[in-house]
């Protein structure tokens, strides 16, 4: 019996894309998928899976699991591109 | 490269906070450690606001809204209950911030610690009451700006040093106390999960930057977290046993790397900086002669 309110949808449903005036943008060429961007991102925008379609700077890191940017979620605080030891993320001001 | 963390998600997108939240790395690191068998109790703060508004929530686990004042009540009571009902295997764990904490949620704190419950209780550590509006709180440091310490012309900024509430539980002999920060996630991961296999009542401080309330850039949370321990800030330590473990940054810089990026210190001169550097090495000394005895 459920008698206080419980809360039962998912955030994730939502869409935040408009709260963000610069978007993160990443430059796969030089991304080593080493995940910090993943393990900073306050917003848990950042998933990570294996797409070997994707460049990366040699073929052992295609294999790797590659960061991806889930626009709908992002707040474009900029902690990603701040933190990524190889500068492979920049950020890219929305119209 | 293999994760240094755990991968599951507690936490989900979608959640309201502000760009660049430390707080919510808090809480997604905390839950990460803990896994899905947990139990979070949150009295007011911004963590009342992040899951989203009703019938919204953000974290995949069962959480608890509870009232300013009993967080530390709340949590022993969800202990007591779920152990009646045979679930002993679960965690509970209170999320407040340093207002809910520090001043309104001490004496329920205290309690919950000196019973002796299995519980966890996280203070996710701002500096501020951020959600109503950055007015001052017990763990605000000494030379802020915030909104009930207005600076202005007769230079009204805080006048009184910062409560450290984990040496006050040190002072109470609880069994795990430790101090952490999301600029070393692995460090925040190793300790809740120690704190999570020690029975009996644990504490743990979480240095958490706030964007709006520190002002300063959303992208520099991290950054201002690290700078926070390696300025001798915020010195991260574990007490376990009745040994206090503290924690020497590989490399230190100087207090005004850490101040010069937040716009609420903007205000302060060298006299007064220089103030606040002899009070942090005072107590940097105080705690490295505490490891000793």
């Amino acid at each position: 019996m459920v008698i206080v309110p419980v809360a039962y949808l998912p955030t994730s449903s939502k869409e935040l894309s408009s709260w963000r005036t610069s978007r993160p943008v990443i430059d796969y060429s030089k991304c080593t998928r080493c995940a910090i961007c993943w393990k900073f991102c306050p917003d848990v925008a950042i998933d990570l899976s294996p797409d070997p379609s994707l460049s990366a700077p040699n073929d052992r890191f295609k294999a790797l699991e590659a960061p991806r940017i889930d626009y709908d979620h992002c707040k474009g605080c900029g902690i990603c591109a701040e933190e990524c030891p190889f500068d492979a993320i920049a950020m890219v001001e929305e119209e | 490269m293999p994760l240094t963390f755990p991968k599951e998600e507690y936490m989900q997108k979608g959640h309201s906070a502000c760009a660049g939240c430390g707080a919510t790395l808090s809480m997604r690191y905390v839950l990460k450690a803990l896994g899905p068998k947990s139990v979070v109790s949150v009295p007011a703060s911004c963590w009342a606001v992040i899951p989203g508004e009703f019938p919204y929530t953000s974290l995949n686990i069962p959480m608890l809204y509870t009232t300013f004042a009993s967080s530390g009540a709340s949590i022993s009571g969800l202990r007591e209950g779920l152990d009646s009902q045979g679930k002993e295997d679960y965690n509970v764990v209170a999320f407040a911030g340093d207002g809910g904490t520090a001043d309104i949620g001490l004496q329920g704190l205290s309690a919950a610690m000196e019973r002796g419950h299995n519980v966890l209780y996280v203070m996710y550590d701002n500096e501020a009451y951020m959600n109503t509006g950055i007015q001052r709180s017990g763990s605000t440091p000494y030379g802020a700006w915030t909104t009930t310490t207005p600076v202005g012309i007769k230079r009204d900024y805080k006048k009184s040093n910062k409560k450290f509430v984990a040496d006050l539980m040190i002072a109470q002999n609880v069994p795990y106390v430790a101090t952490a920060t999301i600029g070393f996630p692995e460090d925040l991961e190793r300790k809740v999960a120690t704190a999570k296999l020690i029975k009996g009542p644990k504490f743990i401080q979480i240095l958490s930057p706030c964007p709006p309330g520190w002002y300063y850039n959303s992208s520099d949370t991290i950054k201002i977290s690290r700078l926070a321990v390696e300025a001798n800030v915020f010195p991260l330590y574990e007490y376990r046993n009745g040994k206090l473990t503290v924690y020497k940054p590989a490399k230190t810089v100087p207090l005004r790397d850490y101040l010069s990026l937040q716009g609420r210190f903007g205000h302060l001169n060298d006299v007064e900086i220089g103030e606040i550097e002899r009070a942090l090495e005072e107590r940097w000394q105080y705690l490295l002669r505490r490891e000793k005895d």
